[in-house]
């Protein structure tokens, strides 16, 4: 209170107070629900923040599954190039993002730390882009004349329940291996600390990501659980720790169509929390017989 | 000119376009509750003309589509049939075999379609020909350009002729509205189809944008409506090609029943051509059943 009475009196002008929107389909729009709450960090209100419903659930996974073919027929290379884009301009905004943090509770020291690795980490993944097929793939030795080849394609959709705790890098170690391999996602951000979430998508928005590669809403997990781990066209869930009782919801349900979820316990400052295994875990092996001819008796003419 | 101009004999109402669009728009605002949502996804599939109207269809894909129109989703109990199938005229017997003993009709695009540029004598026999393989339902295309040329009596006496061409079969003529410009035309069309015994009109041959759109059908609906209180005869009506989800067919549904009444909400006076649109529905009517949001992938592919 008295700090923001010490803002008025430096200030003539009233400061315009930014909208917090979810992004769906590279748009910003409000809830269909028109419901709002406030996270509060230290008694003070982070903003009006968008609850999501199950009908914006619903627009998002659309929204990911029409984005989702062509993101993944881009080359390999493409979308390392634009990974490292958004690397760029998370760069470029870093001051915005560590405000951001350090206004959600985060301190100063942690915050610089945190958004240093978020960019890196996005790089980092960029870099894995056109490269974890080659670690993960194989060539098959059969028992007739064929070649067989197992390779590593996208699950698809995937939901992304972002890290309450770590706002930012959390949410990127999420995103990054997942959209890598050529899947989609939507991402509940968490509940607590959305801002970051929510400016992280308008750096989505300037990066050349296609619409609905990314789809990041805000509200409570509670709420929605039921409607994203039933949906059938969603294909796979990350999360990273959940409440017990969450979690076992969110694999029940899941069990239906039998969805990939993945439950994440790192810390995400660490080395350990980037790995080109976080790029497998979304992935599903594709084997291939092929037919080679045989020629000669010392085998294949090519 | 090589021939008269004919005196202008059709007076049709002018169209207020403002007022049809705001009209149009309030339909899409009423609340259906799941009860009634229900029937009437039900009831959309009842009206649908599953339509394959391209160069590339084969009589595989024909046969494909004759049984989908029979079986539509099997794993769901108690839905009815599709109205009827629409496909070129060379496919009509295929389509009469493939199609024995369920109860759906086999409707035929015919006179040179989609343009209709072409003699009558050509047009005829295309009739013809797609009546006698068995057709129950003709659908033609009035001469646009002889339209916008004024020649009012040429549209009329081509439709008349078609008409008696037709023998038993029902006559829908498409008036292709994307290519008629204004409101205004749509009625005047709409009004020289129906008094030259048109037994449905059609709003587009779906290989023209705009197809279908609200304000279009109201109009076309409209002057059903007026036809009806003159003469006390019904007219049909079907809005084709855009239509591809279930919100927007219920929208129709309502608009039919708040402009023509319950005795339109029927197959034999509402139809709808789509291809896609079916497949919605069914993921819609899954949903309701389930609860769980339904995935493309888990339905026919047509």
């Amino acid at each position: 209170m008295e700090e923001s009475n010490k803002n008025s009196s430096k200030s003539e002008r009233l400061e315009v107070l930014k909208t917090y929107k979810m992004y769906i389909d590279g748009k910003f729009p409000r809830t269909e629900s028109a419901r709002y709450y406030q996270p509060m960090v230290n008694g003070l209100s982070l903003g009006n923040v968008c609850l999501a419903s199950r009908k914006d659930v619903r627009n998002a996974v659309v929204a990911a599954r029409s984005a989702q073919a062509a993101w993944a027929r881009r080359t390999a290379y493409n979308r390392a190039q634009i990974l490292y884009r958004i690397g760029e301009m998370l760069e470029g905004r870093s001051q915005q993002f560590l405000d951001e943090l350090v206004r959600q509770g985060v301190d100063k020291e942690t915050a610089e730390k945190q958004v240093a690795e978020s960019i890196d980490r996005l790089i980092y993944y960029a870099g894995w882009c056109d490269k974890y097929q080659q670690l993960f793939s194989s060539v098959n030795p059969v028992a007739s004349s064929h070649f067989n080849f197992s390779t590593l394609e996208p699950v698809g959709v995937v939901f992304t329940v972002a890290s309450r705790t770590c706002p930012l890098l959390g949410l990127v170690s999420l995103i990054a291996p997942v959209i890598a391999s050529g899947n989609t996602c939507v991402v509940l951000a968490s509940e607590t600390c959305p801002l970051s979430a929510i400016t992280f998508a308008e750096v989505l928005a300037t990066s050349d990501v296609p619409g609905g590669v990314v789809n990041i809403l805000t509200g409570r997990i509670e709420e929605l659980t039921e409607h994203f781990s039933r949906h059938l066209d969603v294909n796979a869930i990350a999360c990273d720790r959940l409440d017990s009782e969450v979690n076992t919801k969110i694999k029940e349900f899941a069990a239906e169509n039998i969805k990939r979820v993945k439950t994440y316990h790192q810390d995400w400052s660490t080395d350990a929390a980037a790995s080109p295994y976080f790029i497998q875990d979304f992935c599903e092996v594709k084997t291939t017989w092929h037919p080679i001819e045989q020629i000669t008796e010392s085998g294949a003419s090519y | 000119m090589d021939q008269p101009r004919t005196p202008m004999v059709f007076k049709s109402p002018v169209i207020d376009q403002v007022g049809v669009v705001e009209r149009a728009k309030r339909f899409t605002s009423r609340s259906i509750k799941s009860e009634a949502k229900m029937r009437g996804l039900e009831m959309v599939l009842s009206m649908i003309d599953l339509t394959t109207l391209e160069g590339m269809d084969t009589e595989g894909k024909v046969k494909q589509l004759c049984y989908k129109a029979q079986h539509l989703h099997d794993s769901i109990e108690g839905l009815p049939n599709v109205a009827a199938v629409c496909v070129y005229p060379n496919y009509v017997g295929l389509a009469k075999r493939s199609l024995a003993g369920s109860g759906i009709k086999v409707a035929s695009v015919a006179t040179a379609f989609p343009s209709g540029n072409s003699s009558l004598e050509i047009k005829l026999a295309d009739v013809s020909m797609a009546v006698s393989e068995g057709a129950d339902e003709i659908d033609m295309v009035i001469s646009r350009g002889r339209f916008h040329r004024g020649d009012y009596n040429f549209v009329f006496d081509e439709i008349a002729a078609v008409k008696a061409a037709c023998g038993e079969a029902r006559l829908k003529t498409i008036l292709e509205t994307g290519e008629l410009g204004t409101l205004d035309k749509v009625r005047l069309a709409s009004d020289i189809a129906i008094s030259a015994g048109a037994d449905f009109i059609k709003t587009s041959t779906g290989k023209i944008q705009p197809a279908a759109t609200m304000p279009v059908t109201l109009v076309m609906l409209e002057a059903i409506r007026d036809h009806f209180q003159k003469t006390g005869l019904m007219v049909g009506m079907k809005p084709a090609g855009g239509i591809s989800k279930s919100k927007l067919a219920l929208h129709y549904l309502i608009m039919v029943k708040e402009t023509l009444g319950d005795d339109w909400l029927d197959p034999k006076w509402f139809r709808f051509g789509a291809s896609s649109l079916a497949n919605d529905v069914l993921m819609q009517i899954a949903k309701q059943q389930t609860g769980a949001y339904q995935a493309a992938n888990y339905f026919a592919i047509d």
